[in-house]
């Protein structure tokens, strides 16, 4: 299997304050081909910065990185914002957590599915994106996707545009998506469709993805590995199975038993 | 949003008493029923009549006609006044609060200085370097607006350049200028729009601050500053001739005022 994501000694150290804070420390993290990786810690231990890495998207002055991101031949930390570009959209996509704020109020969910294809593939004329926004829309199961194209996001609930924010990632078949928790604002049955949803496009696709989280349970039904972070340092990272069973930091073991006991 | 009844007999009203003005001074660029400026000595101060129904003023020129006139010339520096003052302080603002930096900084403290001064004083001092007249005015006017328009933007764009769709932009790939005037700018326009109508109140106050002092719109051309000044010292003796112009730019600034706090 070829390897997708090489994250090796990732540092990342704020200096907008007199004091330099660092958030994230020493980081590695391998993602291979049609992989589902997980990466769980509680609030505030760095996914998201982690995340924002290695899509390239943390180019403050004030933030200091070490280290190496390669993704697929681009160093994510340091290439220009032309050849970043090049990728963003294109072989990697990023969905977020809130999908009240994730899509532009006043542009129709059409107009911003099609954003990647106008961007990366202008051989494509209208009507071909079109149809392939349609195409998407209907992988993510929105019903009447014809409807949803030509709706403003306002008009759709939130498991909707979350539905709509995953198929404006896939519009272009990235090899990496990167989702930072997209379920976590959703309610417990749209979580689990959302999932689902993610094991689909990892199966249709053959896509990677990067799955944020803190919920242990749900990185346990979808992912394959699972890396568990705290302050900005991976703890412990394996197979999901093994992590599970046989937790071996005392975090990680904290984590687990403090999943709800569901009886079914 | 759901519009109250009353609101939308503000909003009629402001149309209607814009309309009252606009409609004429539209007319009077290219057409008005006396020649403006050159003078008929028996017709001096002649009272309203069929054929003048505003009378004439001192040099026997017909008032209706240079109303027409005069707010068509104040109509036309207060567009070309918000419209280069809003179109130079947008594009300030966007790229400030885009890039941020060192040149965000420098800029903005120097529209600090000039922003700590009122505008019009502002113009008064270009006015002072650059003549009367009335393309001076407007050159003037332009300038001095251009501060506070930026100060607006930069606001609103910082606003929306930390959301999650800008962000997304970002991550699809979308070059800089196609974020800031495709994405961002059509999301701050309620903001846009109701300050430049506010600003074209403000640019006919100002001409009218301007020309009154003398050192705007220069006779024997008529702006309604102008006419106002000439009106002074016939004040008691023929009140009309201060009295239409006033109430000209009166009814303008309120319809305007009435349009712009319906739109925000
Ligand atoms: N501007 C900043 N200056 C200093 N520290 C910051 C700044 N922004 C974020 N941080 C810190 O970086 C750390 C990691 O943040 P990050 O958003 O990656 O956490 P997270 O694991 O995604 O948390 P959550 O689950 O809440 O999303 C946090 O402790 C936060 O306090
Ligand atoms: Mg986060």
């Amino acid at each position: 299997m070829k390897r997708i994501l090489r994250v090796e000694n990732l540092s990342i150290e704020f200096h907008d304050h007199a004091l330099a804070e660092k958030v994230v420390t020493d980081l590695n993290l391998d993602i291979f081909e049609g992989e589902i990786v997980g990466l769980v810690g509680e609030s505030g231990s760095g996914k998201s910065l982690t995340a924002m890495a290695a899509a390239g998207l943390l180019s403050r002055h004030d933030i200091k990185k070490s280290g190496i991101i390669d993704f697929d031949g681009t160093d994510m930390l340091s290439a220009e914002r032309a050849e970043l570009r090049k990728v963003q959209g294109n072989k990697l996509s990023v969905i977020f957590q809130e999908p009240m704020t994730s899509l532009n109020p006043l542009k129709k969910i059409g107009w911003q599915v099609e954003e990647s294809m106008k961007i990366h593939m202008p051989e494509m004329t209208a009507s071909e994106r079109k149809n392939r926004a349609l195409e998407v829309l209907l992988q993510v199961e929105l019903k009447e996707p014809e409807r949803v194209y030509n709706s403003y996001p306002h008009q759709l609930s939130g498991g909707m545009r979350q539905r709509v924010m995953i198929a404006a990632a896939m519009a272009i078949t990235p090899k990496l998506l990167i989702a930072d928790e997209p379920t976590t604002a959703l309610d417990v049955t749209v979580q689990m469709e959302i999932i689902e949803l993610l094991k689909d496009i990892r199966k249709t696709y053959g896509t990677s993805i990067l799955f944020i989280s803190h919920d242990l349970s749900l990185v346990s039904i979808l992912c394959d590995r699972v890396a568990v972070m705290k302050n900005g340092v991976i703890v412990e990272s394996g197979n999901v199975r093994e992590i599970f069973d046989f937790p071996k930091h005392e975090y990680t073991k904290k984590l687990i038993a403090s999943i709800p006991v569901v009886e079914l | 949003m759901k519009k109250t009844e009353k609101h939308n007999y503000n909003l009629i009203l402001g149309i209607v008493l814009t309309a009252i003005v606009l409609i004429p001074a539209v007319i009077g660029i290219f057409y008005t029923p006396y020649d403006t400026e050159s003078m008929n000595l028996a017709l001096k101060m002649a009272s309203p009549s069929f054929s003048h129904p505003m009378g004439c003023d001192n040099y026997g020129r017909d008032i209706f006609s240079r109303i027409m006139k005069g707010s068509s010339i104040t109509f036309l520096i207060g567009v070309g006044t918000v419209f280069w003052g809003s179109l130079i302080g947008t594009l300030v603002g966007a790229f400030t609060a885009y890039y941020g930096g060192v040149v965000d900084e420098i800029l903005m403290r120097v529209n600090d200085v000039i922003f700590s001064f009122p505008s019009l004083l502002l113009a008064l001092v270009f006015v002072a370097i650059l003549g009367p007249g009335t393309y001076q005015v407007l050159f003037a006017l332009a300038i001095a607006f251009i501060p506070s328009y930026a100060r607006v933007v930069r606001g609103e764009f910082l606003r929306q350049k930390s959301m999650d769709y800008v962000q997304l932009a970002r991550l699809a790939g979308a070059k800089d200028l196609r974020i800031m005037f495709v994405h961002i700018l059509p999301n701050i326009r309620k903001v846009l729009i109701s300050s430049i109508l506010i600003g074209f109140n403000n640019a006919v106050l100002a001409e009218a601050g301007l020309s009154f002092l003398g050192i705007g719109v220069s006779p024997p051309k008529a702006s309604l500053g102008s006419m106002l000044s000439d009106a002074q010292t016939y004040l008691f003796s023929k009140p009309e001739l201060a009295l239409f112009p006033g109430l000209t730019i009166i009814i303008m600034v309120l319809g305007i005022s009435l349009i712009s706090k319906e739109v925000a």
